[in-house]
């Protein structure tokens, strides 16, 4: 905020400025600055960083082959496991900025993933099930309903997260957690307790499947990237999300349905966790209710964090979000490739957490202003800022 | 305000309103507690017409004796979110309390170097987590949740598979039977005494300390706690130490009652903590609560287990979903009670 008024009182130093851009013209900004406050730029500095060290220590990282018309290599790798993780934390991004929290989306992923693997193989109640039933490549329903019935349960969930939140008037966390606990048990209940595997060819085109090269889980992202881009910037969604994420009791006064907003949000993210949940489900050729998408919650608030939404609400940048998913599984499938052992990856996560931790700390931001004050002796310093 | 309000009816009959106000004052502050403990014996006495079997005593102390660590880090737990704050860690740091000392015996090394030695490990790892969250002003969540990666992480490090423990100090304190007396045919093991023991502790820190009563504070209002000058930072860091310093002992009760350390160990302990915290009655955005009640939503936890286990043919995520709706149900009493308190 001090910088905005820094930049306003600069602009008005210059009258030349002033004179050709007219008045609602925004202030010239310096380069670096104006790069430095995209929202775009940590996490894309982030995703540089870690390609740079591939570039050394791992250079068979950005070897891409083409086998039987696909493109294969470690890069592919990386995008084909990102995109459930990306469309979690898109939604995940809506419900932070109203100023919420979604703890909800793994078990989302597990209940959407058990609905889809029961669909092809029933498994409801006690009913016995034979391996002559589970090894057929068939399906007991058309698959569009699959898909669709997928949809609707991980939706259904996201709708009762967001009833409990908006209308039951219960912190976010704690709403979110009830699910989070619970949902697990449904998707067991739903698939009665059991891994099942899934032997239906077409279900594995979501996760498996290419279209002209690249993996159909890429595009079904950037479908939903564009829907929510659109959902959100093209209409007035997008703007109350974040006015209620400031300040829910004066968007209420203004006259915005904050109810409402929050149950769109929460909805919205129940959706992305149900399509995260076909496709993992779909890539991995089975639903294990216990371990399918297990810690996507945490994975999806860091990639949120790393795109700069602030977890307190506020301002967003849906595509800031998805490059953080997509740094965490670059930082994922790096660590694999040098070598680190897949289980302590963990100890290297919290590392990488502590560097976005530092990276956007106060001290961090405090750091580079000054840095960028030094830079730009020449420019008239206000009392402001000085004292700031 | 509740004695303007039984006013009219001290001049109908002094001493029945006084009861009356005593009554209504304590029932409303203590509600959600009494409700918990309402549950618990609802829950254990139902469990009991169901299962005859569950009427044994010694089924009440198991209750005890598998749940210690829960009941540890709960504690620990409790007085973080008491304070407005959330540890993700516990589960982690059991984890890798269990597997480090399982390596450090493994190794040679006494276990009364090894004890005090993990304990001091939660009290760092606590320390460091509080000092991450108050001074790089790091949200909680975020902060615990690194920490829950890197402390299971180094558990993996240590050692990929489960490490068992065969010291004979370890192996005395986990098989020696304590008979309970004056009841036939009871008995408890020397860990399980632990947790009871951190309980007092943990109910005198909190009502007859300073820094029982600044946690309340802070919990309610951090910036009016600070205009008070009370030693909100000091506070902070501690409340986290303290669950550090919990979950550490936990995970020595875990490594003693099953004799390994897994990195794989407690996994998703700290939702299970969470959730007994709140069917114990404390609320989440932290202020009001009880670390009592925590002990009654671990026991309800307990009693939905061991329902289970007595049925027999109910499967094990029935427990998931009686939690999770047992949860949706005490925040429902909460807000009915806190918001009656606020206003009436």
């Amino acid at each position: 905020m001090t910088e905005n008024l820094s930049t306003a009182k600069g602009a008005s130093e210059s009258p030349a400025s002033a004179q050709t851009m007219g008045r609602f013209r925004p202030p010239r900004v310096p380069l670096f600055k104006r790069v430095r406050e995209s929202a775009l730029f940590w996490p894309l500095a982030a995703l540089a960083l870690i390609l740079v060290f591939d570039a050394f220590y791992a250079p068979s990282f950005f070897r891409i082959e083409i086998q039987d018309g696909h493109l294969y290599g470690n890069l592919i790798d990386v995008v084909n496991n990102a995109a459930p993780l990306m469309l979690v934390a898109i939604g995940m991004t809506l419900v932070i900025a109203t100023g919420g929290i979604d703890l909800s989306v793994g078990a989302v992923i597990a209940i959407s993933a058990a609905m889809g693997a029961v669909l092809i193989n029933p498994a409801l109640g006690n009913q016995l099930i034979t391996n002559d039933i589970l090894t057929r490549d068939a399906t007991n329903t058309p698959l569009p309903l699959i898909v669709l019935a997928d949809l609707a349960a991980g939706t259904l969930c996201g709708l009762w997260n967001g009833f409990l939140v908006s209308r039951g008037r219960i912190q976010p966390m704690v709403a979110t957690l009830i699910l989070m606990v619970a949902g697990r048990g449904i998707a067991q209940l739903i698939t009665n307790g059991q891994i099942m595997t899934i032997y239906y060819t077409p279900y594995f085109w979501f996760g498996n499947g290419f279209i002209l090269g690249l993996p159909v889980a890429i595009y079904i992202v950037v479908g939903v990237l564009i829907l929510a881009w659109f959902v959100v910037r093209k209409t007035s969604i997008g703007l109350f999300i974040e006015s209620v994420g400031l300040n829910a009791k004066s968007s209420y006064y203004t006259g915005i349905n904050e109810k409402n907003v929050k149950l769109f949000a929460y909805t919205f993210c129940g959706f992305c966790g149900a399509i995260a949940g076909l496709i993992l489900s779909s890539n991995l050729h089975s639903s294990d209710a216990n371990n399918i998408g297990l810690n996507y919650e945490l994975d999806a608030i860091l990639a949120v964090v790393m795109g700069g939404t602030l977890m307190s609400g506020g301002r967003f940048s849906l595509v800031a979000s998805a490059i953080g998913a997509l740094v965490i599984w670059t930082f994922t499938i790096t660590v694999y490739t040098v070598g680190v052992p897949a289980n302590a990856l963990l100890a290297a996560k919290a590392v990488l957490v502590l560097a976005v931790i530092l990276l956007y700390s106060d001290y961090t931001r405090r750091l580079l202003n000054r840095f960028e004050r030094t830079d730009r002796k020449t420019a008239p310093s206000t009392d402001v800022e000085q004292r700031v | 305000m509740a004695q303007e309000m039984s006013q009219p009816r001290a001049n109908f009959n002094p001493a029945l309103a006084n009861v009356m106000q005593w009554l209504r004052a304590n029932v409303v502050r203590n509600g959600p507690l009494l409700t918990t403990i309402l549950i618990f014996a609802v829950a254990y006495v139902v469990g009991g017409q169901l299962y005859p079997a569950m009427q044994k005593p010694q089924v009440f102390f198991n209750l005890f004796i598998n749940n210690g660590s829960l009941l540890l880090v709960s504690i620990g737990m409790t007085f973080v979110i008491l304070m407005g704050g959330i540890d993700l860690s516990v589960g982690g740091m059991i984890a890798l309390t269990t597997t480090a000392s399982a390596a450090l015996l493994k190794m040679g090394v006494s276990p009364f170097v090894v004890i005090p030695l993990m304990l001091v490990m939660g009290v760092v790892f606590g320390f460091t987590q509080g000092s991450v969250i108050h001074f790089l002003k790091v949200q909680p969540f975020i902060a615990t949740l690194m920490g829950l990666f890197f402390a299971r992480g180094v558990a993996y490090i240590i050692s990929l598979s489960s490490i068992t423990i065969t010291d004979s100090f370890y192996k005395t304190l986990a098989l020696t039977s304590l008979p309970i007396p004056f009841i036939a045919n009871t008995y408890i093991y020397i860990p399980t005494l632990v947790a009871p023991i951190m309980l007092l502790v943990a109910v005198y820190l909190a009502f007859f300390t300073r820094f029982g009563r600044t946690l309340y504070a802070i919990g309610n209002n951090e910036q009016s706690a600070l205009l008070m000058g009370l030693p909100v930072a000091r506070t902070k860091i501690l409340s986290y130490t303290f669950s550090g310093f919990c979950s550490a002992l936990a995970g020595i009760v875990f490594s003693i009652s099953l004799l390994a350390g897994y990195g794989q160990f407690a996994t998703g302990m700290e939702l299970d903590a969470i959730a007994s915290v709140v069917m114990g009655g404390t609320l989440l955005t932290g202020g009001a609560g009880n670390v009592v009640g925590t002990l009654f939503g671990v026991l309800i936890y307990g009693t939905i287990v061991s329902i289970l286990q007595f049925n027999g043919t109910l499967s094990s995520w029935w427990t998931r979903i009686g939690v999770g709706v047992l949860t949706l149900i005490f925040i429902g009493i909460q807000s009915l009670f806190y918001f009656r308190k606020k206003h009436g």
